[in-house]
């Protein structure tokens, strides 16, 4: 690890010390690190802290972004820094673009990612907006992610450190978002980002890592949409590929494509979930060969990798299934609509609706949609013939 | 690029939040902190603290109009509203609608029966709502009405609401914090049986207050302890910031003797501000208001972003009073007024004082009106949240 002093460059004309850079502070030790950065640097610095839900519903979690404790850490941390820091409510704003469709996306079948939705209709619309209101030049973020000046304006590629790479999460950034946005920490593994927290003196440079979903206390969403939707948790039943019933179920929010544990059927071989069949609340399982796809449907893309290919246009592309999946090579094709056609080279094993299939080349992030459904070409279909019903399921 | 800062360090206009101290008060406060004594000790370092304190309570009592006497030291703004609340032992509470938090908050909390009085578009509270509330309640209830409004600086009818009530058989008590050193108080004069002051609003220290509780009435304590404070509150007197209290008592006079001045000074910026742009709201501008208060809308513009932005330019004023929940939403006091969201969720609070000089009035402006035609720059780009 170098221990070399960093400098971080906007890359924005005019002297440092008049160009005002807002950076988003979760009170996290990325965002921090971040700030600090920016403010060595010599920037005009300022803090903006979002509170996006009741302090209670997870005080003492580590690991939480933008519970108290992390507002607290935000407002030391610019202390520290000797920073402008700003706090602001957020909360109706986050449950009504944020938390409301997580529940939503759950009770339609789907396994939704509310960052993605965070990113889009709160940090890089509302927040950007008001930083740009207050004069800044820039907004910046923790995101391990890295925008480059490319010949045709601003790009946005994966971060340096693979393991972190948040890009996943941005798809839905917009090419005037970009032009805005700032990713410092997105050339840096994670290991520099706590050293340099420890040399700058930061309190929260052993901070442990924000885990999961910020509003969701140690992995029980199931209990937040419970609270949200009373009585939308109904049972149902566990059915295989041919319809057969095997099991029943307490409701299909407990459930995600892919997902083995948490069925309560013996069988010879291990059952997975295929899919989640919400207007008839079943469940659906079969054998882990059953759950490979080489389709992926997506909604309308969202575009930032220069020219959009032109419906029916054939475009090589690596894609990303879910946030930890590294990429398969693929053949990407759009039809008028936007809606786009991902056909992998080999067959992956399913992902659910509601994540996201994000699309690359090598390293430069190209943009990305919601997957509405998965399929099989012909070829995979005859490898594995019992499983038509999941076929028609994904056609849906 | 960000605006240059201020030319000679920021600007601080948010006085009905607090007041600067004034140099003689910290004088004072150091000086009494460096006493060893414990004002209800036999000792004679004790009967020194205790001397200061009761010079320090005559200098205040002469301030507000009452009897040393009836001057019951307190934490605070809050505790006194608290004590008086609390204390009074009655069922019904009748307040006004433009209450601070510490009244009302505290009426929800503890009154069996509880009326919220509304108040008319200049905030002024609806007297005939008065009149059948004490009909209702009067022999059981205590009537808490503000004498100056933290946000409108409104100054309500007090005398006129005390002389009804206790016709009705009902106590008064009046939460005067942002009046002393604005507008001349008078405890007696006002006709009532209790009444809040908080030092920090007229430049003294922070963490101390009165109740003033009319002689003769009976209340109960809200800290019980050592007897101090006539049994009234309980706990060793906090010296140094009733010394302190006491100092900036007797020179709110002068402040007093300048209120002609600091009321030129708002009516001056309000103009200005109209020049700018004649959509400008001014709240309660058809009834008495303090002389340094003005509650102001920057039109489209969010109180949260005026305030970030101001103080960014260095200039520090305040959005009313707490938070709402992100959204453009007025403060409980503007929408009691009849404001929309829309327009009352663009006001700001400038408030003034002794230190306050027409040359940062004219930095104010001049940082407004560049945050101002900033927005409706961007907004004509299309790329502001403001207008959105």
């Amino acid at each position: 690890m170098s221990s070399a002093s960093l400098d971080l460059d906007l890359g924005i004309a005019g002297p440092r010390r008049e160009t005002r850079v807002a950076v988003a502070m979760s009170g996290g030790v990325d965002s921090s690190v971040a700030a600090a950065l920016l403010a060595e640097a010599g920037y005009e610095v300022f803090g903006i802290t979002l509170r996006l839900y009741a302090e209670d519903a997870s005080r003492t979690r580590p690991g939480a972004c933008c519970a108290g404790q992390d507002i607290y850490d935000a407002r030391r941390v610019a202390d520290r820094l000797g920073i402008r820091h700003y706090v602001l409510d957020y909360e109706a704003r986050f449950r009504e673009a944020v938390i409301e469709d997580f529940a939503d996306s759950y009770l339609r079948g789907e396994t939704p990612i509310p960052c993605v939705r965070c990113n889009e209709r709160v940090k890089f619309r509302d927040l950007l907006a008001l930083a740009r209101d207050l004069g800044a030049d820039a907004l910046a973020t923790g995101h391990y992610a890295r925008r480059i000046a490319g010949p045709a304006g601003p790009e946005l590629h994966r971060a340096v450190d693979r393991g972190r790479d948040q890009s996943y999460f941005l798809f839905a950034t917009t090419p005037a978002q970009l032009e805005f946005l700032r990713f410092p920490l997105g050339a840096l593994a994670k290991e520099r980002v706590r050293a340099e927290a420890a040399r700058l003196g930061l309190a929260v440079a052993g901070k442990p890592d924000s885990q999961d979903i910020c509003f969701v206390p140690a992995g029980r969403y199931a209990g937040v949409i419970e609270r949200l939707r009373p009585g939308a948790a109904e049972p149902g039943a566990i059915v295989d590929e041919e319809g057969r019933v095997l099991g029943r179920h307490r409701g299909i929010i407990h459930f995600t494509v892919g997902q083995r544990r948490g069925l309560g059927i013996a069988g010879p071989a291990p059952l997975y979930v295929l899919s989640v069949d919400a207007a008839r609340r079943e469940v659906v399982v079969g054998p882990q060969a059953a759950l490979l796809r080489d389709r992926v449907f997506t909604g309308p893309l969202a575009w930032i990798g220069g020219d959009p290919p032109a419906p029916g246009e054939e475009r090589a592309v690596v894609a990303r299934l879910r946030s930890g999946h590294p990429g398969a090579p693929a053949l990407l094709r759009t039809s008028a609509d936007g809606a786009a056609e991902v056909a992998l080279e080999e067959p992956e094993p399913a992902t659910a609706p509601g994540q996201a299939c994000v699309l690359y080349d090598a390293d430069r992030m190209l943009g990305g949609g919601w997957i509405t459904g998965t399929g099989r070409s012909a070829t995979l279909a005859a490898a594995s013939p019992d499983a038509a019903r999941l076929d028609r399921v994904a056609a849906a | 690029m960000s605006a240059a800062m201020s030319d000679s360090g920021p600007i601080y206009l948010d006085y009905n939040a607090t007041a600067p101290a004034k140099p003689e008060v910290v004088e004072a406060v150091a000086d009494a902190l460096a006493l060893a004594g414990n004002p209800s000790s036999v000792h004679g370092f004790g009967r020194d603290v205790r001397k200061r304190i009761e010079d320090a309570r005559e200098e205040i009592a002469a301030l507000l109009g009452c009897a040393p006497p009836e001057l019951v030291f307190t934490a605070g703004g809050t505790e006194a509203n608290n004590t008086a609340l609390r204390g009074a032992g009655r069922r019904a509470l009748i307040v006004s609608a433009v209450e601070h938090p510490a009244v009302l908050r505290t009426a929800e909390a503890c009154a069996d029966e509880l009326v919220v009085l509304p108040v008319d578009g200049d905030g002024l509270l609806d007297m005939a709502a008065l009149d059948a509330a004490l009909a209702a309640h009067g022999p059981d209830a205590l009537v808490s009405v503000m004498l100056a409004n933290n946000e409108t600086g409104v100054i309500q009818p007090v005398a006129e609401i005390a002389a009804r009530a206790r016709a009705a058989g009902a106590l008064v008590h009046c939460d005067a914090v942002q009046a002393p050193g604005r507008i001349r108080v008078s405890f007696a004069g006002l006709g009532i049986d209790m009444m809040s002051v908080a030092a920090h609003k007229f430049a003294g220290p922070k963490g101390i207050g009165a109740l003033v509780v009319r002689a003769g009435l009976e209340i109960a304590p809200l800290v019980t302890g050592g007897g101090q404070e006539r049994g009234l509150r309980g706990g060793t007197e906090n010296a140094a910031g009733i010394v302190g209290f006491g100092r900036a008592a007797a020179l709110a006079h002068d402040d007093l003797a300048r209120a002609g001045e600091i009321a030129a000074m708002r009516d001056r910026l309000e103009a200005r501000l109209r020049e700018t742009e004649p959509a400008v709201v001014v709240f309660s501008e058809g009834a008495a208001r303090l002389p340094n208060t003005s509650c102001v809308t920057m039109p489209g513009v969010q109180s949260e972003t005026q305030v970030m932005g101001l103080d960014l330019a260095g200039v520090a004023v305040s959005a009313g009073s707490a938070c709402s929940s992100g959204r453009v939403e007025a403060s409980h006091v503007l929408r009691a007024l009849g404001a929309s969201d829309a327009v009352g969720g663009c006001a700001i609070r400038v408030s003034t004082g002794w230190a306050t000089t027409g040359d940062e009035i004219e930095r104010f402006l001049g940082a407004w009106r560049a945050l101002y035609a900033g927005l409706t720059n961007r907004w004509k780009a299309g790329v502001s949240a403001a207008a959105g």
